[in-house]
């Protein structure tokens, strides 16, 4: 399967504060097609990638398709991450998953009444991954 | 020396038994879908990475627990990383044993920790040296120009 790094292959940002689980949730994303994944390690670091600092939109911010985030890191948690980004006028169309390896219905609400796009249990499956990448082509669709 | 068949056998044995006995769980088998032609390496380069968190993570705990006043905020925090790291590479007994670390964390029991700590450090040297040995097979077929059998 030929990679073409064209405008229309989505680009992924992926935080997660555990590097084990930064290189699966790459690998996953790159599994599910052809995917350029860039991933980071806290809250501050995806937010510079982003270019978002202080509720400034930065021009030298990357364009992303899609954000998933850990929820517990330490720091800013991956609910905060979110809130930061439904807050942005430029960021707030992108997708945004949270994944957690606990099964909290209290945290699960919050998070997607913050406008998380889904939850999603930890560990992640390759499965999981493939219905993820099925919504995201549904929800560019629905935006043309 | 042993047939590539011989060697297939011994494969599916040994991967059956870590299996069954727990050490490994579906997470593992999600890993070695993930692994193709683009990454060859991928289980060991991954399970590499988790050998050299683990330790790490190991020796902090061991720090955080002798310390004259234990943060057991800061201890609870590197169970949960742990916990995260074994769950993501299917370390079954790894896991369930940073959940009994958890809830003594909680508790504030020092007893209970350091327990806790020798079981999970306990855990991980038996998957770490069942992995290897996996490996090692795997190692053995490939070089005798047979193929790794997929488990199911």
């Amino acid at each position: 399967m030929a990679c073409n790094y064209e405008e229309d292959v989505p680009h992924v940002l992926a935080v997660d504060d555990n590097l084990i689980d930064r290189k699966l949730v790459e690998k996953l994303l790159k599994s599910s097609s052809c995917r350029a994944v860039t991933t980071a390690e806290n809250g501050m670091r995806a937010l510079e990638y982003l270019g978002l600092k202080e509720h400034h939109q930065q021009n030298n911010g990357s364009k992303v398709n899609m954000i998933i985030t850990d929820y517990c890191m330490p720091g800013m948690t991956g609910y905060e991450l979110l809130q930061k980004i439904k807050e942005s006028s430029v960021l707030k169309e992108v997708p945004v998953i949270i994944m957690s390896s606990e099964n909290i219905p209290t945290r699960i609400n919050e998070c997607l009444e913050m406008g998380a796009h889904m939850f999603m249990l930890k560990p992640l499956k390759l499965s999981d991954v493939k219905k993820l990448r099925h919504q995201l082509t549904n929800v560019e669709v629905e935006k043309r | 020396m042993a047939s590539v068949t011989q060697l297939q056998r011994q494969f599916i044995e040994y991967t059956t038994s870590l299996y069954k006995e727990g050490y490994l769980d579906d997470q593992f088998t999600q890993l070695q879908k993930l692994q193709d032609e683009s990454n060859p390496d991928f289980v060991v380069e991954v399970v590499s990475l988790f050998f050299e968190d683990s330790e790490k993570l190991l020796n902090n705990l061991a720090t955080a627990l002798q310390q004259k006043v234990v943060d057991y905020k800061q201890v609870d925090s590197h169970v949960h990383q742990f916990k995260g790291s074994s769950s993501s590479i299917g370390a079954q007994r790894v896991t369930n044993m940073c959940v009994h670390f958890r809830n003594f964390c909680e508790e504030k029991n020092l007893e209970g920790c350091l327990q806790c700590l020798q079981q999970a450090k306990h855990e991980y040297i038996l998957v770490r040296n069942k992995l290897e040995a996996l490996f090692r097979l795997e190692q053995q077929i490939l070089q005798a120009g047979g193929s790794i059998p997929m488990m199911e």
